[in-house]
């Protein structure tokens, strides 16, 4: 029981990356598809496009801070992938077209890309 | 599988039912509904062969010598596929014989012409003059046939929208007409199905049905903003570029896209209705703005692939014949694509 306990109380933060489950970042893979988020950004499990206009985002769950500006939690992140310009004023990336939820599905598979 | 929804190769190719086997006007439904029949009479004859193997192996003897006997063979091998075929070309020919009715003229028409790698798309008055340009998309109306003239300015290609209808090639030289029908609403992908060089895999196009009423509005307003003509000292395009926010600060400028627009060379190849930008080599970019697709069907169009496909066309569609404008800074960019949104 004590074991237990030391294991609920060691549970991490819902804003914690472990959280986000393969669900969300499989319907965040769909709504990169549909958004076509690789016309700027070269990301592992997506063929085409590879687009390089923008930042590759090969191995993203270890960046430090996102655009380097924002420190790299799912929060930042899904906030930044849906409206860029105001999560990070001046950011080049515009907003995107997708809802909160759904920004939060993409972040899941960012974080999820297995590349290593 | 939610395959790029707005990628009009996508939907051509992809999406349960099959779209080959999802038939939406009456030119396809009859091909589908050969295709179905074609197919039922070859599960059928292989069902017979099969089983007349199997008596010819491991069944009793008295049948055995029956199959072996001559008359098997005039019944089988001669008399069945004779009636067979027959009756399936006659009642094939008779049931497709709408596809090669000839034109009668009063048609709407739409004059569609393949180019490497995109289609080039113009809308015809009865008179035979061009009313509208546009590319990568095609508007038809509800219930009534539409003629589609096909050109090409290069090689061979072919024009295919499973949903309405057989593939038809677009052949230099040559106009092959191509009659279209559509009965139901909806967009319906299309793509080129003659392999055309370089990223031939990467040139569709998105189909748009309208009820007729909508289709008749649609081109009338596209039209009158064709016959406009932009004072120079005018942006062309609704000013609004309205940002998601509205507290938040506008950040790019129509205007200043405009103004890049024509310094950068862009209307050395694109065209905008009235204004000096009359480039004919790249697609017309009048109605870029309400296009669903970038790049010839197959990225969805929005501020972040507009910009991505300026910025770096040539990593999206390697071998297209724009260049990746790699000099234009981020905020440049941003103006370009900006102005661009508001040409409707």
């Amino acid at each position: 029981m004590a074991t237990l306990l030391t294991v609920v109380a060691c549970k991490p933060p819902p804003d914690d990356r472990t959280s986000l489950s393969a669900d969300a970042a499989e319907r965040g893979r769909a709504v990169i598809e549909r958004v076509s988020c690789g016309s700027c950004h070269v990301m592992p499990g997506i063929d085409w496009p590879q687009g390089r206009a923008g930042p590759s985002l090969e191995g993203f769950d270890d960046v430090g801070l996102i655009a380097g500006a924002l420190p790299n939690t799912p929060g930042n992140l899904a906030a930044f992938v849906r409206d860029a310009p105001a999560a990070k004023p001046g950011s080049t990336m515009p907003a995107m077209p997708i809802t909160a939820a759904e920004a939060q599905d993409v972040a899941a598979y960012l974080y999820g890309m297995n590349d290593e | 599988m939610n395959k790029g929804a707005a990628s009009g190769i996508m939907e051509a190719l992809w999406g349960w039912p099959p779209p080959v086997l999802d038939p939406a006007g009456p030119y396809a439904s009859s091909i589908t509904t050969l295709a179905w029949a074609l197919f039922a009479m070859g599960v059928l004859v292989t069902g017979i062969v099969i089983a007349a193997l199997y008596v010819a192996i491991k069944g009793p003897e008295r049948w055995r010598e029956k199959l072996g006997g001559e008359k098997a063979v005039w019944i089988g091998g001669i008399a069945f596929p004779a009636v067979v075929l027959t009756g399936l070309l006659i009642w094939g020919l008779a049931l497709t014989a709408s596809l090669t009715e000839p034109i009668t003229g009063r048609e709407a028409r739409v004059r569609v012409t393949g180019e490497l790698w995109w289609f080039r798309v113009e809308y015809l008055d009865p008179a035979g003059r061009v009313i509208v340009r546009d590319a990568n998309e095609l508007h038809l109306p509800l219930d009534r046939p539409v003629v589609l003239e096909l050109r090409s300015a290069d090689v061979v290609h072919s024009l295919w929208i499973p949903h309405l209808s057989g593939k038809m090639d677009m052949v230099p030289g040559r106009i092959n007409q191509l009659r279209v029908e559509a009965s139901r609403t909806g967009r319906f992908g299309g793509v080129c199905a003659e392999y055309c060089g370089g990223p031939h895999a990467l040139m569709g196009f998105v189909t748009q049905v309208h009820e007729a009423a909508d289709y008749d509005r649609w081109l009338a307003a596209h039209a009158a903003r064709q016959a406009e003509s932009v004072s120079p000292g005018m942006v062309p395009g609704a000013p609004a570029d309205v940002p998601r926010d509205p507290a938040a600060p506008q950040r790019y400028d129509p205007a200043q896209g405009w103004r890049l627009f024509r310094d950068t060379g862009c209307a050395a190849c694109h065209r905008i209705a009235g204004t000096e930008a009359n480039g004919l080599a790249g697609p017309d970019l009048t109605h870029v703005g309400s296009r669903l697709s970038l790049g010839a069907g197959i990225l969805p169009n929005h501020r972040g692939t507009m910009i991505g496909w300026i910025a770096d066309s040539q990593s999206i569609k390697p071998g297209n014949r724009m260049p990746s404008y790699d000099r234009l800074s981020a905020e440049e960019l941003g103006h370009i694509a900006a102005f661009l949104e508001a040409q409707k």
